[in-house]
């Protein structure tokens, strides 16, 4: 329960802040000044607009299918929300710690697309329906592609569980319960003989320990802009041609949650990046003989400096995927549909198997 | 000639389309972006267009957050109207010319000697009313042109939006509707008393 609510809480700070990042990183590569009024440098805009929206009316269409179009919201933001309890914070704080999370992720993940197609098919709305279902046809379709650069991260980590990902790579690797003999060679080649287990940093993260899983990053984060319907993948919310997709008829606070679990699912798909890809909490400072850098920078495993730092340098990680979402919605323009199927069926997920092919037979010179 | 230049045109899409060529221009893409993103630490100045900055400032955030800043107008903008009354002879030309009528002005004639405008020529009448409906005005401009003693004149003061509309409408006269009756009545007064003089005069003449 506490996790519940602290998690929560965390989420919610993260969203204020991404939500006015968004407006102020869009209006300076605009070349424009963004929200000035509200707080300090317009700081607090994004807290006005969630007051605002929950003073708002709760408007129902009067030929809405009401019970579906009341519960979607609610269930659009509890999928999301649910893929929070298998993240792992820091080297120790994981909400519900389960052996089986990235399965668990991508399967409550999926319930999203139910609440989408219940708010577009309640609302009795064409935008809506035709939103919704763009939404789930686009949702659907990169997800096989995502699961499939997730795959290979399984494979070359040969665990589900994300906390022992999040520990292989790093120097604490021996410090969890399973692994206290494994070794880490570079780019995970025990040909090569250079043994990174204690070395650590940025020579240990799974892009560097098995090379081909760059690629792997590169599709699961195109991927989960499509899966997060942001640009420029963003025809299911089209703002020019469908006014917003499927939550056009939503107002006040049931619209604050549908935006809620909208940037959640954001803060999220980066969070497993960052968890399979990029190191998890771990820091990327190696240790560089006596000048024990790594270890410096991770704290002691079960200590305030073990929770701080792991908690900084995971959501560092993530800020920084998320600037750059935020930075491609404001360069690229929006893909059409055929464009989009192309992408995902002709070009990733062909790649995506590839990778999968590789870090099979990569896993076979790891040990 | 057409068939060469067509293989030409051809080959130079082809050449566009490559993978490495389409990852060059998404990263061309984020790089233009990138560097708005860190240009906006400049901002442009509010100078005028005289000022040698002006046309120098292409980087940076280009928004003047208005009501602190603003870019200077000229001095001789041409935008809200201002009757120096103390100079109006209430010749009524500009209320004559004016195209949309937004201009009202009543008269009453003086009695004595009120004395000369700042560029020597007599006042013979009060405006009791001089009305200006700013929201009418479409700042032609003919009104000052026509008037003689350039007392009504365009000023470079161009942000007076109102909350209620009456609040457009500028009253330049500089007498009280008390005083202006009391004006009123001393003309009429004076009206009376020159025709009882001039009646008796009249039957002064028949007598004699």
């Amino acid at each position: 329960m506490l996790a519940f609510v602290l998690t929560l809480v965390l989420l919610l700070g993260i969203v204020i802040v991404l939500a006015y990042a968004e407006r102020k990183v869009a209006a300076f590569m605009q070349d424009r000044l963004g929200p000035t009024e509200a707080g300090p440098y317009g700081s607090l805009q994004s807290v006005l607009d969630v007051l605002k929206l929950l003073q708002k009316e709760d408007i129902v269409p009067a030929a809405a299918d009401k019970s579906l179009f009341k519960l979607a919201p609610i269930l659009i933001f509890a999928a999301v929300f649910a893929g929070f309890a298998v993240i792992p914070f820091t080297p120790d704080l994981v909400p519900a710690g389960i052996g089986i999370g990235v399965f668990y992720l991508l399967a409550i993940i999926s319930l999203d697309v139910v609440g989408l197609l219940m708010a577009g098919w309640g609302s009795n709305n064409k935008y809506a329906m035709l939103g919704a279902m763009r939404s789930v046809a686009q949702i659907v379709s990169y997800e096989i592609p995502a699961g499939l650069a997730i795959l290979s991260v399984v494979m070359i980590c040969q665990s589900l569980d994300f906390q022992e990902i999040s520990y292989q790579q790093g120097a604490l690797m021996n410090q969890f319960p399973g692994l206290e003999y494994e070794i880490n060679w570079l780019f995970g080649l025990e040909a090569l003989g250079i043994n990174t287990t204690t070395i650590g940093g940025i020579t240990t993260w799974n892009i560097f320990r098995a090379p081909m899983l760059l690629v792997a990053f590169v599709i699961y984060f195109i991927a989960s802009l499509a899966e997060s319907n942001r640009a420029p993948f963003d025809i299911p919310e089209a703002e020019s041609e469908l006014v917003a997709g499927f939550h056009v008829e939503y107002s006040g606070f049931r619209f604050a949650v549908l935006f809620l679990a909208e940037y959640s699912m954001m803060v999220l798909v980066c969070l497993v990046a960052v968890i399979l890809f990029l190191g998890s909490w771990n820091t990327p400072l190696p240790n560089i003989g006596p000048v024990s850098l790594a270890y410096w920078t991770t704290g002691t495993v079960g200590s305030v400096s073990g929770i701080l730092w792991g908690g900084f340098w995971l959501l560092s990680k993530t800020f920084v995927l998320l600037f750059l979402q935020l930075q491609i919605r404001w360069t690229y323009p929006r893909l059409r549909v055929d464009q989009l199927m192309h992408l995902c069926w002709k070009v990733l997920t062909p790649i995506a198997l590839g990778v999968v092919l590789i870090a099979g037979i990569w896993r076979l010179l790891m040990i | 000639m057409y068939c060469v230049k067509m293989n030409m045109e051809q080959k130079a899409i082809k050449h566009k389309s490559g993978f490495w060529d389409v990852v060059k221009s998404l990263l061309s893409g984020l790089s233009l972006t990138w560097r708005h993103f860190r240009n906006a630490k400049n901002r442009r100045t509010p100078e005028y267009v005289s000022d040698e900055n002006y046309f120098k400032q292409p980087e940076g955030l280009v928004t003047l957050t208005y009501p602190y800043e603003a870019l200077p107008v000229p001095d001789n903008g041409r935008y809200r109207l201002h009757n120096e009354i103390e100079d109006c002879i209430v010749c009524d030309l500009c209320a004559k010319i004016c195209p949309v009528n937004c201009i009202a002005i009543e008269s009453i004639k003086v009695t004595e000697d009120i004395g000369v405008t700042s560029d020597g020529t007599k006042k013979r009448l009060y405006a009791p009313v001089f009305n200006i409906d700013m929201a009418k005005c479409c700042y032609c401009g003919l009104c000052t042109t026509v008037c003689p003693t350039d007392c009504l004149t365009m000023t470079p003061v161009y942000d007076f939006a109102e909350i209620d509309i009456r609040n457009m409408i500028y009253h330049f006269s500089d007498l009280t509707p008390e005083q202006a009756k009391e004006k009123q009545l001393l003309y009429e007064k004076q009206q009376e008393e020159m025709a009882a003089a001039k009646a008796a005069a009249l039957a002064a003449k028949k007598q004699g």
